[in-house]
């Protein structure tokens, strides 16, 4: 019953959120360049031009507008590109398979590695190992993606020719969906963006779960656990893992959506054809339809994966699931 | 043969500035069956000790000298892998705070399990069967079901009788209990002691219980150590430790425990203490800032009613819900009536969440009541709590609280924490005349010279009490609320502590509310007390009235709770 009041609850946040964003992106077309003469030549009269913004709505009422604006943008109809003259939703599902690819491999990069180090350089504090971690990481947090990406571009590109500096290779149609998954030059030409892509935030999730571990590996009932006799590795990822990552998981959802932010720099550096290139694209020749598709499909993703994680947590965290968490005292 | 021996065993830390040690030359034994206590005040090594048997000593810290041995068995030479195979089968520890000391995302019997089958092998249902016997044994009701919840779903009291089932899951020889009661309330201490009592008598194990508490000591202990600055003084039955001690420290230390049986006009000097500067010079109130303008515009009532609480009432909110009927309400405080004369100390006690803190925080306007009224000085200010109106009688009203470490601003120096509410309410001139008057007020709260001009981490726990009364003093009040002041500290300081208040309230007539939970305390510093039970006033009675005959049922029976000394010497 409280699960689904909470649920309930954060739907319904979650809704606000997104109608917040289309509120924003909506207002672009008001604001950012007049549609209708990115739409015709410039001998168009303008008994002509007041027809077609009679046509496309564009004379009725502002909430009216929004309305009809919302209205599309729930089945995913943002109105044709300015530039390209095709419809947005086309568009973006041609260039979505490939920043999803990015971002996912990417993400799964960060966590299954960033996770593993944290718990090492915590254990082995004192470690050779783990001080070249945190020096290593040092150099990941500070550095930025895109100075990163054109190194790798001239050390793995340039001088040592092992792998392919631009484009997604070869790739295969399943369906509506391409995939550079399942030929070797698409998984090659995968491996520099991803990595770049990926460093900033695995170096973050490292150092966040070290910081956490530390903590809570000096917590009481780590020691009572200890004073039990338990084995130092039910110690270590029997107790005090899970603790951990409680608050980690957080950070880490929040930083899933930056990755599909950060990737539009990612892909400009290596040329992906992803949605970061077609946003990119867009803000040059102000396409506004496809600047507010994109939009509105990063707010989604983000409040999706927010959502996820709240779900997440009355899962891992029995105190917020039972009684609200509301003890007193 | 002794179960456990301790040869001269001494433990340092290594630091940059050489060796500091913790524990110096201490040797004690315990027999099976026998509950030896080791008393001390922190800092004292007590604890230490305790962590050194069962090698779980903080790093860097280590055994530079002494043996341990178990069963005759030296067991402190062992490897990190051996001493493993020794916690938890053949020694157990219970830590001092049952709300930390249990993993949170587990349930109980994932945690119980885990250990049984580790030192037993009994498999997973052998286990399970295992842990309900013990949480039965540990009189935990319905272990059945209350084996599948986690940790926060049981009272502290509960939660601490789960540690205990698991430091038995090993069936240890040995236990090693660190201030096993301290964070619990006073009934549910009694039946914790009673527990581990029965459980060593039963059982034949043998137990160390380290505490600060003397009247722990006197309810359960055999044998008494007494520690004192990493040294053992005394050690010996625990009658003849309280009732005939020979050392000079366990002379002081138990001379400064609050009497329960009778009222003793002040604490005698606690000599092996702290530095203190003593007030030697005669205090005169004419001619001390303190007692000018003492002429207050604000009468006390002819009756000499000074604060008066009617129908007071807090409820705070459990449960949002947008509808009404499904709000949860908690009533913190419940229609309370009581009014303080000037000059006398008023008393409350009762257990945690009993809502005498929470009368504290209303009478001081922390909290806004939720019915009633609070009149002060002949004039109702939780009528104008946040209006200017209200700063005149707020002057005459200070607080001290219970927690000395996070009272005080670390940022700030001494002179300006005890400067600041001279400032505020422009009782000074001048800044120069401001800082004049905190000299004066830390010389009269005991404090030395040059501490102005420190931060609050340079002070002991007591120094800071001290302090947080020089700021209370500094606007010239006539009310003072005392939240627990003294239970952070310990039983020597808290002696020297309660006498500055005395001597305080009889120089200056202040009127004094005294909040506490522990009941010899109330029976040395008040006049008259309210007993709270659930947010009710159930009792309110001249103190020895209370103490010699309680009228009310739960009156009697926090009474009855109270440690005994009956040791003690007339």
């Amino acid at each position: 019953m409280l699960v689904f009041s909470f649920l309930v609850k954060r739907l319904f946040q979650s809704f606000l959120v997104l109608l917040s964003v289309a509120f924003i992106a909506f207002a672009l077309f008001k604001f950012v360049g007049d549609p209708i003469s990115n739409m015709v030549g410039q001998d168009t009269t303008l008994a002509e031009r007041e027809k077609l913004a009679e046509r496309l709505g564009l004379n009725d009422p502002f909430p009216v507008q929004f309305f009809n604006f919302i209205k599309g943008a729930a089945v995913g109809d943002f109105g044709l590109s300015y530039r390209h003259k095709v419809p947005v939703s086309q568009l973006i599902a041609e260039r979505a398979p490939a920043t999803l690819e990015l971002a996912i491999i990417s993400a799964l990069l960060s966590v299954f590695v960033g996770i593993p180090m944290g718990v090492y350089t915590a254990i082995r504090r004192k470690g050779l190992l783990s001080r070249s971690f945190m020096t290593v990481s040092l150099v990941g947090i500070s550095l930025p993606t895109f100075l990163i990406g054109i190194l790798f571009i001239f050390l793995f590109g340039v001088i040592l020719r092992w792998l392919p500096t631009f484009g997604r290779g070869e790739v295969v149609q399943i369906g509506f969906w391409t995939t550079g998954l399942l030929t070797w030059s698409g998984i090659k030409s995968l491996i520099l963006p991803s990595v770049t892509l990926a460093l900033f935030q695995m170096t973050l999730i490292m150092r966040l779960v070290r910081t956490e571990m530390l903590e809570v590996l000096t917590t009481d009932y780590i020691k009572f656990a200890r004073a039990r006799g338990l084995k130092e590795n039910a110690v270590n990822f029997g107790h005090a893992l899970k603790n951990t990552l409680i608050p980690v998981i957080t950070i880490i959802g929040l930083q899933l959506g930056l990755v599909m932010a950060f990737a539009i720099i990612t892909e400009t550096v290596f040329q992906w054809p992803g949605m970061g290139m077609l946003f990119i694209q867009a803000i040059e020749e102000v396409d506004v339809p496809v600047m507010a598709a994109y939009l509105m499909m990063i707010s989604l993703v983000f409040v999706a994966i927010n959502l996820a994680v709240d779900i997440l947590y009355a899962f891992v965290d029995p105190r917020l699931t039972i009684d609200g968490g509301s003890k007193h005292g | 043969m002794a179960l456990l021996d301790v040869k001269n065993i001494s433990i340092g830390f290594p630091s940059r500035h050489g060796m500091f040690v913790a524990v110096k030359d201490v040797s004690l034994s315990v027999e099976p069956g026998e509950i030896l206590g080791v008393v001390g005040e922190s800092g004292a090594g007590k604890s230490t000790i305790g962590n050194a048997i069962i090698a779980l000593l903080e790093p860097p810290g280590e055994v530079i000298k002494g043996e341990v041995y178990l069963n005759g068995a030296r067991i402190d030479n062992l490897s990190a892998e051996e001493k493993r195979l020794i916690r938890g089968k053949k020694i157990g520890m219970i830590f001092q705070d049952p709300q930390t000391s249990l993993d949170p995302l587990k349930t109980i019997r994932q945690q119980l399990v885990e250990t049984i089958d580790l030192h037993l092998r009994l498999g997973r249902k052998g286990s399970e069967k295992r842990a309900l016997e013990l949480l039965e044994q540990v009189g935990i009701p319905d272990p059945v079901t209350r084996m599948q919840h986690y940790p926060h779903q049981f009272s502290g009291g509960m939660r601490q009788r789960v540690v205990i089932a698991l430091a038995l899951c090993g069936e240890p020889e040995l236990i090693i209990a660190d201030e096993p009661t301290t964070a619990l309330d006073v009934s549910v201490q009694k039946q914790i002691l009673d527990l581990m009592r029965k459980l060593c008598v039963d059982k034949n194990v043998g137990m160390i219980l380290v505490t600060h508490d003397m009247g722990v000591i006197a309810e359960v202990a055999d044998r008494v150590a007494v520690m004192y600055n990493s040294q053992l003084m005394e050690i010996g039955e625990t009658a003849q430790i309280i009732g005939n001690p020979q050392h000079e420290y366990t002379k002081s230390l138990i001379s400064a425990i609050p009497r329960p049986d009778k009222k003793v006009r002040r604490f005698p000097l606690v000599t092996y203490i702290e530095d203190v500067v003593e007030q030697k010079d005669e205090f005169d109130v004419s001619t001390h800032w303190l007692g000018q303008s003492r002429e207050f515009d604000m009468k006390v009532a002819d009756d000499g009613t000074i604060l008066q609480l009617e129908d007071l009432g807090m409820r705070f909110q459990i449960t949002n819900s947008l509808f009404k009927s499904k709000r949860r309400y908690l009533d913190a405080v419940k229609d309370v009536n009581f009014s303080i004369k000037e000059g006398e100390t008023f008393g409350i006690v009762g257990e945690s969440g009993s809502g005498k803190s929470t009368i504290a925080r209303m009478v001081t306007g922390l909290y806004t009541p939720y019915k009633g009224k609070v009149n002060f000085l002949g004039k109702e200010i939780s009528a104008i709590s946040h209006t200017p109106e209200v700063l005149p009688y707020r002057r005459q009203m200070q607080m001290v609280f219970q927690d000395p470490f996070s009272s005080l601003n670390a940022r700030m120096r001494v002179l300006d924490i005890v400067a600041e509410p001279i400032l505020f309410h422009k009782l000074a001139e001048s800044k120069a005349e401001a800082e004049h008057i905190v000299m004066d007020l830390l010389k009269l709260v005991g404090m030395s010279d040059d501490a102005y001009a420190k931060y609050p981490h340079q002070f002991s726990g007591g120094q800071r009490q001290r302090i947080s009364i020089a700021r209370a003093l500094a606007t010239r009040p006539r009310f003072l609320i005392c939240d627990e002041p003294t239970s952070a500290l310990d039983v020597s300081v808290q002696a020297q502590i309660l006498n500055l208040l005395k001597d305080l309230q009889e120089e200056l007539n202040l009127t004094m509310m005294f909040i506490s939970h522990d009941l010899p305390v109330i029976r040395q510093m008040c006049d008259r007390v309210a007993v709270m039970q659930h947010g009710q006033v159930l009792e309110l009675a001249e103190t020895e009235n209370l103490f010699e005959n309680p009228q009310h049922e739960y009156s009697q029976h926090l009474l009855s709770l109270m440690p005994r000394l009956d040791m003690l010497q007339a």
